[in-house]
């Protein structure tokens, strides 16, 4: 160790404070949603379970939780279909123009999400697909595909083809190959890209608000209403669960992930 | 198939044959054309079509961009918007590149946890994160209560551009931290204590070795940082206020409010353009791809 003791010291501090500052909004949620009055006050005062309760009574809380899981579970699915078999067209594929087809599948990523959302939203006016499931998913899933794409794309050019031709040689399909070869090795960026596209989906608010409607409505925009709305701890529990399913979706993933390094 | 078309340019497949080959799509490309079609149904054409009414809508011509830039209050919500996004993206490089280096000399278990701290908040809801700092920002919040007990008073921190910032800087902060650290990561560490071995003071050589090394990881993260905040509508919405709205807020207003779609789409055209500028800038010195990249991998 070269590093001089003082300023390392000082280096340390800082940044303990800027990791406290990282979590604090996350720390306070938690506490929050168990307060047992309808206040932002924090640190609260006396504690409840009303609010989960509460969640779960009012259809407008649970219905939108239901509505988020159902597109980003659909959204996860046809992105990551959509976004790895494009990967394999761009890593793999000569055809012309591969540049600007590049460039255009990855530009929903660059598009700042409020022009994004004003362009669906006037394109959904025109062609009806407002308020509705199908319209989400479209929209989502051209949001979330680049991620997919960048992350498969990743694992594809590390990736050594000569076992695929081993594959063939010892008298596998090409479907087989890609079964029991190519998938396996490239399932972490398949899983990750996966993983992007749902919580794209399930935390997209701005396009959301433009395309919702009283019966399509999803948690974030339900929790957007709220915050604009009313004081209502009922978001702190939506938030609480939040973080919940999203610290659970990742652990799942980063297990799934090492023992994945063990296999190999 | 790859094979055929090998036979096909001819055994010496010379550079015009490559190129010949590069142009006839082969069967891999076809893979492509499910996502393209979804992502110009769903997002090229809308976008196009948006920008297509700023020309024609109510009449064709530039009025809604002459407009937009001979209203005094416009103006300057665009040069609020970039003020914005400059300060959060300084904050954000300050913050983030002491984080960073630390990342880089700290012990495995003490890299894991650093690592940690910045991808929780990552991958934690927008909507959750900026709810929370209302709760904290508020005037009776505890922050207010901290800056109280510590003789400061009590501040406005919400409904102006100081919650704006604070909110968008600790949200943004992992976009500038990851691509910083996965730069310092491949920075070979004997290069400093080389300068130092042929005299340099320590902080002579972080300065004119370490520093220079680490600029791709700046700028790939400055641009991320500026870019996500010149388009940030939730957090400005919800910690902001109507008097200080930024363009985002603007152009919401024109289309939900007022379903001016020529004059929403015009101030989308401005925004899209300043952003689409700066990461031509940039990607000539960096690939944006591998500053995202580096996101997914270190999960």
């Amino acid at each position: 160790m070269t590093e001089a003791r003082g300023p390392k010291k000082l280096l340390v501090a800082v940044c303990m404070m800027i990791g406290v500052w990282l979590l604090a909004p996350m720390l306070v949620v938690v506490p929050m949603s168990f307060t047992d009055r309808r206040s932002l006050s924090f640190p609260p005062e006396g504690w409840s379970l009303q609010w989960y309760r509460n969640f779960f009574s009012e259809p407008q809380w649970y219905e939108a939780l239901l509505t988020s899981l159902e597109i980003a579970v659909l959204v996860t699915v046809v992105a990551t279909f959509l976004g790895t078999a494009a990967a394999f067209a761009l890593v793999r594929g000569h055809f012309p123009a591969k540049a600007a087809v590049n460039a255009l599948l990855l530009a929903p990523l660059v598009v700042p999400v409020v022009i994004v959302a004003i362009a669906v939203f006037a394109a959904y006016l025109r062609w009806q697909l407002s308020g509705t499931v199908r319209g989400f998913v479209l929209a989502h899933t051209a949001l979330a595909i680049p991620f997919v794409i960048i992350t498969v794309t990743a694992s594809l050019r590390t990736f050594d083809r000569r076992l695929e031709l081993a594959a063939q040689n010892l008298g596998a399909n090409p479907l087989t190959t890609f079964r029991r070869v190519t998938l396996p090795l490239i399932l972490p960026g398949v899983l990750s890209g996966a993983l992007f596209a749902f919580i794209t989906s399930f935390d997209e608010v701005v396009v959301a608000l433009f395309i919702q409607s009283p019966d399509v409505r999803t948690l974030p925009v339900q929790m957007f209403t709220s915050v604009t709305r009313e004081v209502d701890p009922t978001i702190a529990a939506a938030s609480t669960m939040i973080l919940v399913l999203t610290t659970a979706l990742l652990t799942m993933f980063a297990l799934a992930r090492r023992q994945e390094e063990h296999v190999h | 198939m790859a094979a055929t078309a090998a036979r096909a340019e001819g055994p010496r497949g010379s550079r015009t044959g490559g190129r010949l080959a590069a142009l006839r799509p082969n069967r891999w490309a076809l893979l492509a054309l499910p996502a393209l079609a979804l992502v110009l149904i769903a997002f090229a054409y809308p976008v196009f079509d948006i920008l297509r009414r700023s020309f024609t809508e109510p009449v064709a011509g530039f009025d809604n961009y002459r407009q937009f830039f001979e209203t005094p209050a416009y103006v300057t919500i665009l040069r609020r918007t970039f003020m914005t996004a400059a300060i959060v993206t300084v904050v954000c490089l300050l913050l983030g590149y002491p984080y960073a280096y630390l990342m880089t000399i700290v012990r495995p278990r003490w890299k894991i946890v650093l690592l940690a701290v910045v991808l929780v908040p990552f991958w934690t809801s927008l909507m959750v994160r900026t709810y929370a700092w209302i709760v904290l920002l508020q005037d009776t919040g505890v922050v207010n209560d901290v800056l109280d007990a510590m003789g400061v008073g009590r501040l406005s921190l919400i409904r102006n551009t100081t919650g704006v910032t604070i909110g968008m800087t600790q949200i943004l902060l992992p976009f500038m931290v990851l691509p910083l650290y996965s730069t310092m990561q491949g920075i070979d560490r004997r290069l400093l204590h080389a300068a130092e071995g042929l005299g340099a003071p320590p902080r002579t050589a972080f300065l004119r070795v370490y520093v220079p090394l680490s600029l791709p990881g700046v700028t790939a993260g400055v641009t991320l940082v500026f870019i996500l905040a010149l388009g940030f509508y939730v957090t400005p919405a919800l910690l902001g206020s109507p008097q200080n709205a930024l363009l985002s807020q603007l152009v919401v207003q024109q289309v939900s409010q007022l379903l001016n779609f020529g004059s929403g789409g015009a101030m989308a055209a401005i925004l899209l353009a300043a952003t689409l500028l700066l990461f031509a800038l940039v990607s000539r010195v960096v690939r944006p791809s591998r500053a995202f990249s580096s996101l997914g991998s270190d999960t």
